[in-house]
This record gives structure tokens, sequence and C-alpha cells, in this order.
């Protein structure tokens, strides 16, 4: 049968969201193949479906990022003679996919939001304007794959479980992490996964707390607009945009945003969509299927109130 | 010291971008073309870099690189206005329609010849958006790559790079020896304006313009022929219509929550 190898990642002992629908998806292209850095979360793996289960358990794979893997998963390559690699297109990720695709000789594919029987990937680019239907022509294909792209299916296995060992050489250990600060999740999901995302943006003036009291009553994401974040409103890292992230959740709610094309390429895959803003004329009200003009001061503590309502 | 900034010309991140429908590449006729947004912090992070040393001690020189045709001069020429010393611009009919595995084999050769101490690029381009080719770059080269730094520092003494990279984990504190590849994100700097002396300047700078065969690479390696991927179709999807847009009248909150409730949204 078809092998199909693909890196599993964790995250505080769980095998991650997008690790799951890689296995999914391996699993309706063939016989699933998973490498998974360091123990102890086999059994979640082989509840998707995974028929082997390599393991990579050294020191290296903690303090040198990236390079380890791309040599463990090359081993692979040349081990098993996969018809193809599935990595989640994260920014770790793609950078694997990347260097993998040079250090065997193969095109990549990267943000893939659907894979076919006979792989051809399809992307959705230009902020969901354009579908590409695209192949790999050489080498053995390589595809990462964007986040919420299928739904994860439980199919338990009994896979093998090998250890790869491997002897890392001074070119892949060379960059070292010296220390490290996790991201402080307070227990909102993950932006680029979330299946609701609430926004900010200018007509916040600076105060999120009506955005983050409506995106807890849903239990969303938490994002914010370029100029959100340039003004120093929010991270870095949950700016939604072409120059930020791309999500793609069942729900976008964009508070105070206007909607320039700069934001839109970031989320105008959403399923739903809903915009409120003072500005009748913001470009935003032009996708949305819900609009609201009016103050999110007002509108998200009523809408607040509502949902939590709903649920006492 | 010197500094390698990767930079690439790419149409204006706020139009609206299309295919061509013969060969399937990024149409680049109808939108302004302007230099890769996240490119800039990264010739700014360079400036920093080179102006934080002690003058005088040794030369320090900031070079552009750019693939890419002809009118990507107008890329490099934004970059020396800002500052950069001089620039290498490789330019082919063949490199039409690379994909990301040919452009790192460019920049590598270019770069090897260059023999920087370090490489400095965006991110990622705004038009691929792939994000893939520092990566790409930095396994071409045989070198370590410090990716998507928020801060970075360079002891040139130790000749070691250390960088904070964010990323959805959180932010990891990294070092490498050089010659190393390093990708910058927006959190950075903030890039700064021309000033007028480095405008008038800038038309003085020289680019250097290197041809494949220059470089040693062989047209079968890039470009449309060269690349390792191939697009069977794309479609244009209809624009996302507008749906319900309601006024506010003192209700739209509940109402939102009904519509949301309808759709089982919550």
């Amino acid at each position: 049968m078809t092998q199909i190898l693909i890196l599993v990642e964790q995250r505080d002992g769980r095998i991650t969201r997008a690790s799951t629908e890689l296995i999914t998806m391996a699993k309706r292209l063939g016989s699933p193949m998973a490498f998974i850095v360091g123990e102890s979360v086999e059994s979640q793996i082989s509840q998707y479906g995974a028929d082997k289960i390599f393991r990579g358990i050294a020191a290296e794979y903690q303090v040198h990022p990236v390079v380890p893997v791309v040599d463990a998963l090359a081993a692979l390559v040349a081990k098993v003679s996969p018809a193809a690699v599935l990595i989640a297109s994260s920014a770790t990720g793609k950078e694997i996919a990347g260097r993998l695709a040079v250090r065997i000789g193969s095109g990549v594919i990267t943000d893939a939001v659907d894979i076919s029987a006979d792989l051809v990937a399809t992307q959705s680019i230009f902020g969901g304007s354009t579908l590409v239907h695209s192949r790999v022509t050489h080498g053995v294909p390589i595809f990462t794959l964007a986040p919420n792209s299928i739904e994860p299916t439980s199919q338990q296995t009994e896979p093998v479980i090998e250890d790869l060992v491997l002897v890392f050489d001074q070119k892949s250990t060379a960059a070292r992490v010296t220390s490290r600060e996790p991201a402080k999740k307070g227990g909102r999901p993950e932006l680029g996964e979330a299946s609701i995302v609430v926004s900010g943006g200018r007509g916040t003036n600076g105060d999120f707390s009506p955005v983050e009291a409506f995106a807890d009553s849903l239990g969303a994401a938490v994002g914010a607009s370029r100029a959100a974040v340039d003004a120093g409103w929010y991270p870095h890292t949950l700016q939604v945009g072409q120059t930020g992230k791309t999500v793609s959740p069942q729900l976008y709610v964009a508070c105070g945003i206007s909607g320039a094309i700069q934001h839109r390429a970031g989320m105008q895959t959403s399923k739903t969509i809903v915009a409120i803003n003072k500005d009748p004329e913001a470009p935003i009200f032009e996708i949305a299927d819900f609009g609201v003009v009016g103050d999110l001061f007002a509108v998200l503590p009523q809408a607040t109130a509502a949902i939590n309502a709903r649920k006492a | 010291m010197k500094i390698v900034v990767c930079i690439k010309q790419v149409p204006d991140s706020w139009a609206q971008k299309r295919l061509n429908s013969s060969d399937s590449t990024l149409d680049r006729t109808n939108t302004d073309a302007v230099i890769n947004d996240l490119d800039e912090y990264a010739i700014e992070a360079a400036l920093q870099i080179i102006e934080a040393q002690t003058p005088g001690d040794q030369a320090h020189q900031v070079t552009l690189l750019s693939m890419g045709p002809e009118r990507a001069t107008e890329a490099i020429r934004k970059g020396f206005s800002m500052g950069a010393d001089d620039a290498l611009h490789i330019v082919d009919p063949a490199l039409a329609g690379s994909d990301a595995l040919a452009t790192s084999l460019v920049l590598a050769k270019a770069v090897s010849n260059a023999e920087p101490d370090f490489v400095l690029c965006g991110t990622e381009s705004t038009d691929a958006r792939m994000a893939v080719v520092p990566a790409m770059l930095a396994e071409r080269l045989g070198w370590p790559q410090l990716t998507f730094a928020g801060e970075m520092e360079v002891d040139l003494a130790a000749r070691i790079v250390r960088i904070k990279r964010m990323t959805d984990d959180g932010v990891e504190s990294m070092e490498a020896p050089m010659p190393c590849v390093v990708s910058v994100i927006e959190k950075i700097n903030e890039p700064r304006y021309p000033s007028f002396k480095n405008i008038m300047a800038a038309k003085k700078k020289v680019v250097q313009t290197l041809t494949l065969s220059e470089l040693g690479i062989s047209s079968n390696d890039v470009g449309t022929a060269g690349a390792w991927t191939s697009v069977a179709d794309f479609a244009e999807l209809p624009p996302r219509g507008a749906g319900v847009k309601i006024t506010d009248d003192g209700t739209s909150g509940d109402q939102l929550v009904s519509f949301l409730a309808a759709k089982k949204l919550v």
C-alpha cells in the first residue's frame, strides 16, 4: 500500500490538532507513517490511524530546531520510500518542508487545503479569491497542509513503533536555542486552528476588553488587524492579514476593522463573516454575511451578555 | 562586516492579485510593483547593525541582492535610498516562472560569491507567501538559520548572531555562528523613510547585473522549465457577496446573537 510519511508534532503532551488533520489526510491517501519527536503520545497517534510510528528520541531535537527534524525525515524518505511527505503549515513546518525539498531534491507545495488521491493539491491563494490545482513533478512530493483543511477522524490502529537513531553532524546543530518563553495562551484556542475568531482593529482605540469578552463567551481565538498591531495594542503573532496569519474559521467577527484588502486576504475564506463598524462605507461590509453599523463598545457587550444568558 | 540583504519586488499588497491565464504565473502588469514590505525591515536591521559598529574599525557594507526582471531595479533604488551601499541584481529571461527552489538556488550562488558575514531576509514575500526561501537558502549554503527574528544582535568579535525567534509557540532565544541566514519579522524595527541625502546618493550607487551564465547556473534548472511543481488549472472564485447589514438601534447585539443562533454558531 502507498505509504505517506507525516511529521506529527506535540505540545504539552498532546499531539496538535494540525497533526490529527495530517494523519486523517494521510489515511485517505494511503498508509500513514508518522515521525514524532519524543514519546508518550503514541496512543494519540494510533487513535487517528497511523500504521507505523517512528520516534526521534534525542536531545538535539529540543536544542536545535528545524534541521535535525529535516535529517530525520530525509532518512525516513530513504528508508520507506513514501509516495508523499505531509507536514503542517506552521512557521516551523514550512521551514522543515523547504529544507527537506532542497535536501532530497523534491518539489514542495505549501498551504494545501486539500490533496487528491492522485496527489494533486488544492491551494486557496490571494486571500481565497483564486483556487489553484497543482502537482509536484520531481522527486517525492512534499506538501504542507493548511490548518482546518480536513475534519480529523478517529480510526484506531495498532501501529508498529520503531526508534529512529541518527547521528547529527555539526551543520545540523549549529543554531541553538538558549532559552524559551512559551506563549501565554490564557486558555484561548490557537488563532490558526480556532473554529471561531474575533478580531479587533483601529476602532477599538486600543481597548480590546469588549473584543476579548465576546471571544471568551464564544470560546474563540482573538486576532488583530495590522493597524492594531502596528499601534502596539496587540501582539504581532495574533495579526490577521496579508502580512500576518491567514485564518479560515467557521465564524470570523471583525470588530472596528475597515477591511482593506491587506486584512481581507487573511480572513475572507472564513465560512461566516460578521462585521461591526461605525463607518457604513467600510469595505468589510462588502464581504460580511451579517454587518452591524454601530459602536463595538455598545454592540459587543450586549451580544456577550446575550450569549452568556443562553448558556446560563 | 558585510551583510547581504535579499529583496524582492512584488505587486502592491494593497492591490487585488490575479494569475495569468496563459501560464498560471502572477499577473504583474496591472499592479504597482513595490519592494516587498517585509524586506524593508531586513534592510533596516542591516543598517542598524552597521550603525552600531565602531566606525573606522573596518569596512562595513550592506549589499542588496535581488532576482527579478529589469524593473526590479526600482526596489533596489528604494533600498539604496534607505542607505544600502550597493547591489547585485540577477536578471535573465530564463528566470521567469521560477519556483522557490530555483530562487534559492540562484540566491545561494550569488551569496556564495559575495561571501558576506550573514544574510538578512524578510520571512516571506507578500505575493507567493510560502515563507520557505530563507530556510532553502540556508540549506543550500550549508549555513545555520535564525528565522522569525523579532530582535537581533551581532557579536562581531565572537562571530555570533543572537536573535529572539517569535512564533505562535512563544519566544525562543537562539544563537548561531556566522555565516548564517537570518529572517526578520515586522516587530524587529520601524523601517526609516529615505532621507533627501540618501535619495540623492542612491542615484550614484552601483547595481551589478549578473546573468545566469555569469553565475554558472544552467537555464534548465530555473524558470518554468526547471520548476518542480506545475499548475494543472486554476479558477477565480466569484467575489463574496454582502449579506444582511443593519444599523444599530440599540438591539443589534441581540440581533447578532439571533443570527449566530440561526446559523448554529452559538
